[in-house]
């Protein structure tokens, strides 16, 4: 059997030497959320909204560790005032965004952001990479990682609700 | 507002007097300038703007740095906008990170309208309520100078400290970000901060 997408996520985070978690639940994470949890060199912080982890990372940066956010599309429209601390101080952050209000959504109130999600973040400063399909996803974090970290930049990665949308048609 | 209330600049000058190596974060507006005014260093890194973050950013920087002591300094109105963070930090519990928030119950960058602070909202009790034990409202020289004694022991700590809206001269330390988070890491990572 093949290695699941968000365990390949996993995968690239410790490669990427991840050391501080931030999320707000979503469904298309939770698999990978029970991965971090259970790891003992990743420290989880639940948040109540996205924009402290934000700010989160850039203090964890400031201090030498690196971190990732774990959000869905809905978060990012609370996180763009907070994404001045990235843009003006260089300071690299990578989000993990799952798309909601694209494919095949049922729910019309997740339209609006959904649709709004890339220019929002294109409008604060925010490089980002999408996948499209399962296979892309772990080169994309990868991709996206080495980005932020290499060259102080804020990344996010948009995984395609086509994506975690087939991952519940198999359950 | 009491007129015999605290002085800002004092105040943090006392509060971080003994800070030693502690890291501390400020939040925008007013408490910049206050820790500022007590010494610039490279160990302090100020916030500008990302309203409501002050206090998360702490929380990064405790993890990332459990064997310092982390302390956040901020204003009455950049911690009512970011009230989740203190639900956050009291589940998290780090017990290497100080809040301490100037109270002047209003908004003092903007033409000092009242802040809900000044409407009977009580920040430590929040604080409380979401998990920090002890979290205390400042009002006179002697909780002053028990809370500066405290401060940089171990332990998660929150304290709202009543202050006179009274504004001190303006004193503006670096503003420019590459800088701040350059001169930040190198002088708390060494090498490291370019690797």
């Amino acid at each position: 059997m093949s290695r699941s997408w968000p365990d390949e996520i996993f995968t690239e985070l410790k490669a990427a030497r991840i050391r501080q978690v931030a999320y707000v639940p979503d469904a298309g994470h939770s698999q990978l959320l029970q991965r971090c949890h259970a790891d003992r060199e990743m420290h989880t912080v639940s948040l109540t909204t996205e924009e402290e982890g934000v700010a989160m990372l850039a203090g964890a940066w400031l201090g030498g560790d690196r971190g990732v956010l774990l959000l869905q599309s809905s978060g990012v429209g609370n996180c763009i005032n907070m994404l001045a601390f990235n843009q003006e101080c260089r300071i690299p952050l990578l989000a993990l965004v799952t798309m909601r209000g694209e494919w095949g959504e049922f729910n019309p109130w997740q339209a609006p952001m959904g649709q709004a999600t890339e220019p929002s973040l294109v409008a604060a400063g925010v490089r980002v990479y999408r996948a499209e399909t399962e296979d892309e996803v772990a080169e994309t974090v990868r991709a996206a990682a080495t980005f932020a970290f290499q060259s102080y930049r804020a990344v996010a990665v948009l995984i395609a609700q086509r994506v975690i949308g087939a991952k519940r048609f198999e359950k | 507002m009491n007129e015999r209330a605290l002085d800002r600049r004092s105040v943090v000058g006392r509060l971080l007097r003994g800070r030693g190596d502690a890291l501390v974060v400020t939040g925008l507006g007013g408490p910049t300038y206050d820790v500022a005014a007590a010494g610039d260093t490279p160990l302090n890194f100020y916030l500008w703007a990302a309203m409501g973050g002050a206090a998360m950013t702490g929380l990064g920087l405790a993890r990332a740095q459990p064997r310092r002591r982390v302390v956040v300094v901020t204003g009455d109105g950049e911690m009512l906008m970011g009230l989740g963070s203190l639900a956050t930090i009291g589940a998290d519990a780090p017990q290497n990170l100080a809040i301490v928030v100037l109270d002047n119950e209003h908004y003092g960058e903007t033409g000092m309208q009242l802040a809900h602070t000044g409407r009977g909202v009580d920040l430590a009790g929040i604080a409380r309520a979401a998990g920090f034990a002890g979290a205390a409202t400042i009002r006179t020289d002697a909780e002053l100078q028990a809370l500066a004694r405290r401060l940089f022991d171990p332990g998660l700590l929150f304290a709202t400290v009543k202050v006179s809206s009274e504004t001190p001269p303006m004193l503006l330390p670096p503003r420019d970000g590459p800088y701040l988070r350059s001169r930040f890491r190198e002088a708390l990572l060494g090498p490291d901060a370019h690797k």
